[in-house]
């Protein structure tokens, strides 16, 4: 039987545990309300952005306009992984799932392009950016920051810093790996090609295409609307990785509190069964001391 | 005729207007009722807005598109600053 001091000892540090999950997830559930707005905030914007790029699709049907964002090149370019993850831990296997898909990647998708050196990461994420070192994979560049000040104008940038580097060459294809938000208790994992452009899906034959004016052209308008629509894409997956990774901390925090309830509960049920036990001891020594003494 | 402005952090503003002038890449233009169905990429620039009851407001966006289609006008901004 251990004795009672040690037991109380770990009682009491138990308690501090769980004051800070259960602390924790209340942080996480309030972060998660907000980051969850901010996607409310982007749908009207992506959804209206999406209609107009359908309808200059649909007036565009029949003429060859060049789009340098679909063009397929000779396969012998670079990949660039895009790895989005959290900057910080405490989120059950959040990071550690990103982690083995890029793993995957390199050497189940990739493993020619990674033994010639062309598969490089990028990594948006503390965790991700170590998981990708310890795995000695091509870091070409991180944004670990970006988290401390997630907004449409900070993401945009390395967006079209993105945009540039394919369109010059640089890369052939770009793909982005994060979590995507299901519930609070799901996340999936998800890759999505960034560039190339993937086909816009077909929605000719409802309705007549509206006669517009183009101010100042097709093409101009397609070479702004296609950028746009990649940002937001970036940005709903940025988002989308930040709302789970709270949805996460959430769960994995609410376990927490309630393994450290549970080790409480039996941890105090050995307390009391002690203190008993000594009790008794104690009871006992000092009849049997008078029982001594009368005889 | 209605008006959205969009940007992808917030709805900045929705409501029906009498008319609205758009700062356009080939020069600024305004909108009425009425006007035929436009889709322009947009400057930098002031964004003038005259509501129903004929109130004045000024948005400075940076950069955007507007779409304008069956008397609805949908600006995407990029960025707003309310003046």
């Amino acid at each position: 039987m251990a004795n009672l001091k040690e037991i109380r000892n770990r009682i009491s540090s138990v308690k501090s545990t769980r004051q800070i999950t259960s602390a924790m997830k209340m942080v996480s559930a309030a972060k998660l309300r907000k980051a969850q707005d901010k996607i409310v905030q982007l749908r009207p914007y992506a959804d209206k952005l999406h209609g107009v790029l359908v309808e200059v699709n649909k007036s565009l049907q029949g003429c060859d306009v060049e789009n340098i964002f679909c063009k397929r090149k000779s396969g012998d370019g670079k990949i660039l992984v895009v790895v989005v993850t959290s900057n910080r831990g405490l989120c059950g296997a959040f990071n550690a799932n990103v982690a083995r898909e890029a793993k995957r990647i390199m050497t189940e998708r990739y493993p020619d392009k990674h033994n010639k050196g062309k598969l490089v990461f990028m990594s948006i994420g503390k965790k991700g950016h170590d998981a990708l070192k310890r795995m000695r994979c091509n870091i070409v560049e991180e944004h670990n920051d970006i988290f401390n000040n997630l907004s449409f104008e900070n993401t945009s940038l390395i967006a079209s810093e993105l945009i540039k580097k394919y369109v010059s060459g640089e890369y052939d294809r770009i793909e982005i790996l994060y979590n995507q938000f299901k519930n609070a208790a799901m996340q999936r994992l998800t890759t999505e090609v960034f560039l190339p452009v993937q086909e816009i899906e077909e929605s000719v034959g409802k309705g007549i295409a509206t006669d517009f004016i183009y101010e100042p052209g097709v093409e101009t308008i397609i070479q702004e609307i296609i950028p746009k629509s990649l940002k937001t894409q970036f940005y709903k997956a940025i988002l989308d990785s930040f709302v789970a990774e709270h949805g996460a901390r959430m769960t994995a925090m609410h376990q927490a509190t309630d393994n450290a309830s549970d080790l409480i509960r039996d941890l105090t049920l050995q307390y009391n069964k002690a203190r008993q036990a000594s009790i008794t001891n104690q009871l006992l020594e000092v009849v049997s001391g008078a029982e001594a003494l009368k005889g | 005729m209605k008006l959205e402005i969009i940007t992808p952090e917030k709805k900045i503003y929705s409501g029906i207007i009498r008319s609205v002038r758009v700062p356009g890449q080939k020069g600024s233009f305004q909108v009425l009722k009425d006007h035929a169905p436009v889709i322009s990429t947009l400057d930098n620039g002031p964004v003038v807005v005259v509501d129903e009851a004929g109130v004045e407001f000024r948005f400075e966006i940076s950069g955007g598109v507007v779409e304008v289609k069956a008397d609805k006008v949908i600006l995407l901004a990029d960025s707003v600053i309310t003046a």
